[in-house]
C-alpha cells in the first residue's frame, strides 16, 4: 500500500468514533444523560489516539516498514481532537461555558488540573504538526514534541485519578502507556533519538 | 400492582417524570458493571423469585419475610420523588411501595435500636460485576441509616415503578428510596434488614470516607471533593439542552427532613 491510501484508511478509521458520536446524537442513541456518553467516549478515544501515536516508533523498529511513520501526524491530530471535544463536552454540561467555574475546578480538583494540562501540552504539537513547522523548527521540533510523554502521563493519571470503584480499565490504558514509554528508554543501535 | 395516591405534596411532585425507558435503562447497580447500560443488560440474570428478607437485631420478632408477603401484605402507593444521583444527574421517579416504618413495626424495634443496616443480595454466579477484577467494593453492598431516618413518612420501601412490579436493574424485588439523600443510600435487592445499636459501616463509605459520607444528605453547599454538587443535569437531558438545574438542600425535602439535623454541622456530617 502506497503512503497516500495508507493515510487515507487511517483517516477514515480515526474519524469513525466521531461519526458514531454523531450518529448517535441525531438517533438520541446518547440515552437520556448525553453528557456521560460524550465525555466518556471522547476521553477514550483521546487516550487511545495517543497510545497509537506512541505505538508508530516502536512498530518502525521493529517491522522495519517505514511507511508508518506518515501516519503518526494524523493519528496525533486526532488524538488533540478527541481530547478538544471532551474539554469542550465539559466545558459545556458542566459548566456552562463559565470560564470562572474553569478556573474553580482546576484549583479544587487536581484530576481535572492533570486532563486540562495534558490538553495544554498538546496544543503546540498540534498547532506545529505540519511539514512547514518541521522545517521552521529543525531540531527543536524533535525536542518540543517529546512534550507527549508528560501528555501521555498526565492523561493516564487523569483516568486513574477519577476511577471510583473499578480500576481495571484504567490500569489497562496506564499499563500500556507505561510499556511504549519504557521502550524510549533502552537505548538503540545507531538510532541518532526518535519520538 | 394495587395502589393508592397519598394526600400531601411532598409526595407527589408537578415536575416532570422521567420516562419508563430512561429510568429503566441509565441506572447505577456495580453488582452487574459499572457502565449504566450494564444493569438494563445483565441483571436479568439474577433470581428474584424465590425472595426472602431477613429482619433481624434489635428487634422483639426476629424473622423473615418472602416475597408475596412483600406484595400483599402492606397497603401499596404511590410516590412521585425526585432522585438525585451524587453524580450529579437527577431523575422523577413514581415509585410504587410502602412506608419502611410499617415493615419495621412489624418485627417491633427494641429501644437499644438506634440504626439500620441494609444488605444488598451478593450471588456471584448471577452477578457479574462482583467477579470483575479490578472491582474494589467489598461485597456485599452495605447501606445505613439512623432509625429516625428509616422511620420518617418519606422513606418508602418500593416495590415498583409506573405501577408495575420493580425491574430487576432498579433494584427488584424491593429497594430502599430515601429522596433526600443521595442515590446510592437507596440500596437495592434488599436480603438483609438489621436494627443496631452503633451506626454500621456502609460501601462507599468504607471505600472513600472523605468523598462519601454516612449521611449523604443531598447538600449542593458541600462539593463531593471531585465535582461539584450545585448543579445537577435532570435527565432526559439532550446535546443542546442539557437541562442543568440547580440542586436544591435535602433535595427539595427540607421542610420534611431538616428537623431531623437539627444542631448538627452538616459539612462535619456529609
Amino acid at each position: 500500500m502506497g503512503s497516500v491510501p495508507l493515510r487515507s484508511v487511517v483517516f477514515v478509521l480515526c474519524i469513525t468514533p466521531f461519526i458514531g458520536l454523531v450518529i448517535d446524537g441525531l438517533n438520541s442513541g446518547l440515552g437520556p444523560d448525553p453528557a456521560e456518553q460524550v465525555m466518556g467516549r471522547s476521553g477514550q478515544w483521546a487516550l487511545r489516539m495517543l497510545l497509537l501515536t506512541l505505538l508508530v516508533s516502536p512498530l518502525r523498529q521493529w517491522t522495519a516498514w517505514s511507511m508508518i511513520l506518515s501516519c503518526r501526524r494524523i493519528l496525533g491530530l486526532f488524538s488533540f481532537f478527541y481530547a478538544s471535544m471532551h474539554l469542550a463536552s465539559f466545558s459545556h454540561f458542566y459548566i456552562a461555558w463559565q470560564p470562572s467555574l474553569l478556573l474553580d475546578e482546576l484549583i479544587r480538583r487536581p484530576y481535572i488540573a492533570a486532563g486540562f494540562t495534558a490538553w495544554l501540552l498538546m496544543l503546540p504539537l498540534a498547532i506545529t504538526s505540519s511539514k512547514a513547522w518541521q522545517r521552521r523548527l529543525r531540531r527543536n521540533w524533535r525536542k518540543l514534541h517529546r512534550l507527549i510523554y508528560p501528555a501521555t502521563l498526565l492523561a493516564c493519571l487523569h483516568l486513574l485519578w477519577q476511577a471510583r470503584s473499578d480500576i481495571s480499565e484504567s490500569l489497562v490504558y496506564t499499563v500500556l502507556a507505561a510499556l511504549l514509554l519504557a521502550w524510549r528508554l533502552i537505548p538503540k543501535k545507531g538510532s541518532k533519538g526518535t519520538l | 400492582l394495587d395502589f393508592t395516591s397519598p394526600e400531601g405534596e411532598q409526595f407527589s411532585s408537578s415536575e416532570q417524570k422521567t420516562p419508563y425507558a430512561d429510568i429503566t435503562a441509565y441506572n447505577n447497580f456495580y453488582e452487574f458493571g459499572t457502565d449504566k447500560d450494564d444493569p438494563a443488560r445483565y441483571a436479568k440474570e439474577m433470581t428474584i423469585d424465590p425472595w426472602a428478607v431477613e429482619v433481624s437485631g434489635l428487634v422483639l420478632k426476629p424473622g423473615k419475610l418472602n416475597l408475596e408477603d412483600l406484595l400483599s401484605g402492606f397497603d401499596l402507593e404511590e410516590r412521585i420523588y425526585r432522585l438525585r444521583c451524587v453524580e450529579a444527574w437527577s431523575m422523577v421517579v413514581p415509585w410504587i411501595g410502602f412506608p419502611l416504618a410499617d415493615l419495621l413495626q412489624r418485627f417491633q424495634p427494641l429501644s437499644t435500636a438506634k440504626y439500620v443496616e441494609f444488605r444488598t443480595l451478593y450471588r456471584r454466579s448471577e452477578m457479574r460485576g462482583t467477579r470483575s477484577f479490578g472491582s474494589i467494593i467489598d461485597w456485599p453492598y452495605r447501606e445505613g441509616l439512623r432509625l429516625d431516618e428509616a422511620m420518617h413518612p418519606l422513606t418508602l420501601i418500593a416495590v415498583g415503578l409506573y405501577g408495575k412490579t420493580l425491574p430487576h436493574q432498579n433494584g427488584a424485588p424491593l429497594r430502599l428510596v430515601v429522596p433526600w439523600k443521595y442515590g446510592f443510600k437507596s440500596i437495592k435487592s434488599i436480603v438483609s434488614i438489621k436494627l443496631v445499636d452503633r451506626q454500621p459501616a456502609t460501601s462507599w463509605q468504607s471505600l472513600a470516607p472523605r468523598e462519601y459520607g454516612f449521611y449523604s444528605n443531598v447538600n449542593p453547599a458541600v462539593d463531593h471533593p471531585r465535582w461539584s454538587q450545585k448543579f445537577e443535569r435532570r435527565l432526559p437531558s439532550s446535546l443542546f439542552r442539557p437541562n442543568r438545574i440547580p440542586t436544591r438542600m435535602f433535595n427539595g425535602y427540607e421542610e420534611q427532613v431538616a428537623e431531623l439535623y437539627r444542631g448538627m454541622d452538616l459539612s462535619k456530617y456529609y
